[in-house]
């Protein structure tokens, strides 16, 4: 699985973390949906932790597309309403 | 996927579509495109200059506020030296909002310098995905038949383009940022042309009330360091201070001016 952290990096995550990041990723939605500010960056540093030790950053030479984009590290959390809503990054 | 990040993956792959719809020959395709993203890596050079000539402004707006911490210091110093407490402590009040915001101010220049240099290393990393695009399509073009060739460029067409769109997105914010600064840097300048914490001490030039009445005090006691210099070249007794110059040593001493010897 390849994840992007926008403005960051491109990662090569194996496939057993797509579920945990699944999981996070709903947990973020909550957590916006709550309006609870300090869980959800809580949340959020735990999903780019996750990408960053567990991933492999991909070579200058690989030219692939994402099959997940996590938004930009220094996201607000009033940016974080438009993008962690519904199915959130990760489609259920 | 949901979201702007999701939206921006979509917007890309219409975009190349659109783009690989529109040729027949693929490898046509490929060259507008790479043609295309070079032209986009300008851009991106040009966005990083933009946000180094904005860094470079919040660094002389820091320049300038760090001179006038120094200043509104000494003012004050000049001020309690009057025994005027009052100047004095106005004085340290500008001096303490004007640290607050150099601050802040310092903090996020260095907050941008990291952008910057992480704009940078991107910019590197895009140059290198370009030249893998590059060599790509001379592989793709030799080597597949057209049908084959066109998803290959697809792929790596939409590798590029998210990597260029991500870049456009980390200059986007680099400068939102910078627009930020500015505009709250721009607030500084008019408090300053206002008063606030007028550089200029000079009379009739705009400075408040309490500028001119600390010019006042610091051009009295210049004047009073002048008279004490000239009066000990002149010979008159031994090391004359400012604070006695109160009138009435003069009075009670008339033979010793010097026109009264003569």
């Amino acid at each position: 699985m390849i994840v992007r952290i926008a403005t960051e990096d491109q990662y090569r995550l194996p496939d057993e973390d797509a579920e945990r990041l699944n999981a996070l990723d709903n947990d973020a939605v909550a957590a916006v949906e709550a309006d609870d500010e300090d869980r959800f960056h809580a949340i959020f540093e735990e999903m780019l932790q996750l990408v960053r030790t567990d991933g492999h950053r991909l070579g200058e030479d690989e030219l692939e597309e994402s099959d997940v984009i996590i938004p930009p590290p220094d996201l607000s959390f009033s940016e974080a309403h438009h993008e962690f809503n519904g199915e959130g990054l990760i489609p259920d | 996927m949901a979201g702007m990040s999701g939206r921006m993956s979509v917007v890309i792959k219409s975009k190349i579509n659109k783009l690989l719809d529109r040729a027949e020959d693929p490898s046509e395709t490929l060259e507008y495109s790479y043609q295309k993203q070079m032209e986009l890596l300008q851009n991106v050079k040009k966005g990083i200059a933009d946000v180094v000539t904005s860094k470079k402004r919040l660094q002389l707006q820091q320049q300038k506020l760090e001179q006038q911490v120094v200043k509104l210091d000494t003012q004050a110093r000049q001020a309690l030296a009057q025994n005027r407490e009052d100047l004095a402590r106005t004085a340290l009040e500008r001096k303490q909002f004007a640290q607050t915001e150099l601050q802040s101010l310092d903090q996020q220049v260095a907050e941008l310098e990291a952008q910057q240099a992480q704009l940078i290393d991107k910019e590197q990393k895009l140059r290198s995905k370009l030249e893998q695009f590059r060599t790509k399509k001379e592989v793709i073009k030799a080597q597949y038949s057209a049908a084959e060739a066109q998803v290959k460029i697809s792929e790596a067409a939409t590798g590029v383009g998210e990597e260029m769109a991500d870049v456009g997105l980390a200059m986007q914010r680099a400068q939102d940022k910078t627009e930020a600064m500015r505009a709250r840097a721009g607030a500084m300048e008019e408090l300053e042309a206002a008063g606030a914490f007028d550089d200029n001490l000079q009379l009739g030039s705009g400075g408040d009330d309490i500028d001119r009445q600390l010019h006042e005090l610091t051009s009295q006691s210049a004047v009073d360091d002048d008279l004490a210099k000239m009066k000990a070249e002149l010979g008159q007794g031994s090391a004359p201070s400012p604070a006695l110059e109160e009138g009435a040593p003069a009075a009670d001493q008339p033979q010793q001016s010097p026109g009264g010897q003569a």
